[in-house]
């Protein structure tokens, strides 16, 4: 399918017209920050966000979900029997997800969806999902996506993408399930040649724009324990707090517990996002905790991200550079310096 | 395994034993409530399940029966946190839920045709009776060359499993060093001493040998130089890890060690693979 062409305040009619078929979830502007909400009719949608505070995570991943239901009658027939709870999973469509948050679904996809074991929470929404990114025409000071693999119009992790061209949006399907919905939603006029070249110039000038990088070359080859044991790592975790917001925010961070609720006879099995920067996180009913100190914790962090994961699966580092948890950080703490430090050791 | 890996299958409590005198280890027999989900359930000695209580939650526990004993599941569970508690206090015919088979298992193909020794303290001994039942079963029996026991409590009382110990010790296709740390009984048939001092004296070889080390942190420790004096190599010592868990099956993040997830890639390594991961547990 050839690119298309629509006008900014067409975008409004479309979403309406996928609202018939799909769930339509939107960058809403709330209380000063944006975040992913349901897209109304009356068009909350505000497109001019640098990057949501909160990542897209929670849409495949909620922060706490139902995942089975319960009774405790011991006369009833299935008293104490788990059981699944049912569930919909609509087709929908996150409009206006940035490439690095996209491409952060794919990097955690390969830990929920794998050859032994597949997540059907996350699976079935992840086949329900089409995704239209939106190219960053202008990124953040904190932002280092292509040093790690992807970029401003990095379109490996999207379905359509959109250019945004001023009075225009310049709509590029990039796989089947994206130029379905680009039928659905009566997309077909194609762009001309002018606002084509106008859109590679874009890319290429935001590309340009990044201005921070971080040195990813010599991670690969690096020795596990060599890193482990490094002696930077009480540097780095000094400052640190434990308040676990980098990984509240990160758009790979995916550790969850699984907790049970009751009132009176009835209950339920609930998932809830953790983090590895809490000490009860590994601590063991014995009173014994393999990663007891904040500095064992934090280098758990990084050592995942950048070196874990990356001989694990194969495909690079566990980050995509959206630059929340150098943002939100309230001391600090730097990935992109770590990044330096664990490369160049 | 389901095809949802979080939902249990249903199971009944058919039987619960004591075990210790001081009533911290309970040994739970378990019956599938459908016939379907024990068809389903293959499994292989030193796997583990998560038991899964509605209202209070899930707990990786080995597996202690052997899939040579057909007809029910065996855990044996010490009474320590919420969960442990709570099932320690339930009764027979209550309903519970288990999810497994989970990790992997004793390198049994590699242990055919070699001398196996089981070094076992504490409460840490229940996988290892699934093997040794698995083993001594008579279909398995010449597939191994000598079995050689050493499993040790701090006092009589607090031995796991002791008719059936009792058992072993008279058959001649297995020798079974028992030991405790101490007791006041003058008649006391076994040894004493700490499992590592046994094993120095009962061990005096590797050769075509793969030892099992299951204990708390402290024989380990202890247990090791001995095992490496008689040249064992760090592959033929075989470990069981625990850490705190989740999900049970790699997903959830909580039990890694190093790029290795203890539920999924463990909990069996050989100290050969743990020397080259973090010293992270
Ligand atoms: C592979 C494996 C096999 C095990 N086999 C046995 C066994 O055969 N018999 C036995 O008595 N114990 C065994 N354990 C230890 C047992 O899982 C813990 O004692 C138990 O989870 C404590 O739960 P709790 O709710 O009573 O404690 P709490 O401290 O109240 O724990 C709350 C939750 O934390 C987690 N947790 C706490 N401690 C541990 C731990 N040490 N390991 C894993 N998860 C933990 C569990 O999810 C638990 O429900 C095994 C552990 C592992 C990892
Ligand atoms: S946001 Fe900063 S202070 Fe808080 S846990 Fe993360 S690194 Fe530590
Ligand atoms: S580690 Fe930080 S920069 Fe990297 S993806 Fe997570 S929040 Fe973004
Ligand atoms: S318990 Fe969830 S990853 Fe091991």
């Amino acid at each position: 399918m050839s690119d298309k062409i629509i006008k900014k305040e067409e975008l409004t009619n479309i979403l309406k017209a996928l609202k018939e078929t799909y769930e339509v979830i939107a960058p809403v502007k709330e209380n000063g920050f944006y975040s992913f909400k349901p897209f109304k009719d009356g068009g909350n949608i505000d497109l001019n966000f640098t990057n949501t505070r909160l990542s897209p995570k929670s849409l495949l991943f909620p922060q706490s979900e139902r995942i089975f239901e319960f009774n405790l009658d011991e006369k009833s027939k299935d008293g104490y029997i788990v059981k699944e709870h049912p569930k919909d999973y609509p087709p929908s469509v996150i409009v206006g997800i940035r490439p690095c948050d996209a491409k952060a679904f794919k990097l955690v996809n390969i830990n929920f969806d794998n050859p032994e074991f597949k997540d059907p929470w996350w699976v079935k929404r992840m086949e329900a999902m089409t995704f239209i990114g939106l190219g960053c025409n202008e990124p953040s000071s904190t932002c280092f996506c292509t040093s790690v693999g992807c970029g401003p119009f990095n379109e490996e992790s999207l379905d359509v993408m959109l250019f945004d061209l001023e009075e225009y949006f310049l709509v590029r399907a990039l796989t089947e399930k994206g130029e379905k919905l680009l039928k659905q939603g009566r997309v077909d006029k194609d762009v001309d040649e002018g606002l084509q070249k106008k859109a590679d110039e874009l890319r290429i000038k935001a590309e340009k724009k990044i201005s921070s990088s971080v040195p990813t070359d010599k991670l690969k080859e690096k020795k596990i324990n060599d890193l482990f044991n490094a002696p930077f790592w009480d540097d780095v975790a000094f400052a640190c707090i434990n308040c676990g917001t980098c990984t509240f925010l990160c758009p790979t961070c995916w550790c969850f517990d699984i907790q049970d609720e009751v009132t009176k006879t009835v209950g339920d099995r609930i998932r809830n996002w953790d983090s590895c920067m809490f000490p009860l996180f590994t601590l063991h009913a014995s009173g014994h905790n393999p990663r007891p100190e904040k500095v064992q914790r934090v280098r758990q962090r990084f050592m995942h991200k950048l070196n874990y994961y990356v001989d694990k699966y194969n495909t690079g580092v566990a980050c995509v550079g959206c630059g929340r948890c150098v943002k939100y950080c309230p001391v600090n703490v730097d990935i992109r310096e770590v990044f330096s430090l664990m490369n160049g050791l | 395994m389901a095809d949802n890996p979080y939902l249990p299958y249903p199971v009944k409590i058919q039987q619960i034993i004591t075990e210790t005198e001081d009533k911290n280890l309970k040994t739970f027999k378990l019956v599938f409530l459908n016939k379907e989900d024990e068809e389903r359930f293959t499994f292989i000695p030193g796997q583990f399940c998560e038991i899964s209580i509605a209202g209070q939650g899930e707990i990786p526990i080995g597996i202690a029966s052997s899939p040579t004993e057909k007809g029910f599941l065996m855990f044996t569970v010490n009474k320590t946190g919420v969960v442990t508690r709570f099932i320690h206090n339930m009764k027979e015919e209550n309903i519970i839920g288990i999810r497994g088979p989970l990790g992997n298992w004793y390198p049994w193909e590699k242990m055919e045709e070699k001398n196996v020794v089981v070094i076992g303290g504490g409460f840490a001994f229940t996988t290892l009776r699934a093997s040794i039942v698995y083993m001594l079963h008579p279909e398995n029996r010449n597939k191994f060359k000598d079995i050689t026991v050493v499993y040790g409590a701090r006092s009589p009382g607090l031995l796991l499993y002791r008719e059936e110990i009792a058992e072993w010790e008279k058959r001649d296709d297995i020798n079974v060093h028992i030991t405790v740390d101490a007791t006041d009984d003058p008649n006391w048939p076994y040894n004493i001493g700490f499992v590592p001092t046994v094993t120095e004296q009962k061990i005096t070889t590797s050769e075509d040998s793969y030892a099992l080390v299951c204990g708390p942190p402290i024989m380990i420790k202890f247990t090791q130089p001995v095992l490496e004096k008689v040249g064992f190599t760090p592959e033929q010592i075989i470990m069981s890890l625990e850490m705190r868990m989740k999900c049970g099956i790699g997903i959830c993040g909580r039990c890694n060690i190093g790029d290795k997830y203890v539920c999924k890639d463990g909990p069996v390594f050989s100290l050969a693979q743990l020397n080259e991961l973090p010293k992270e547990y």
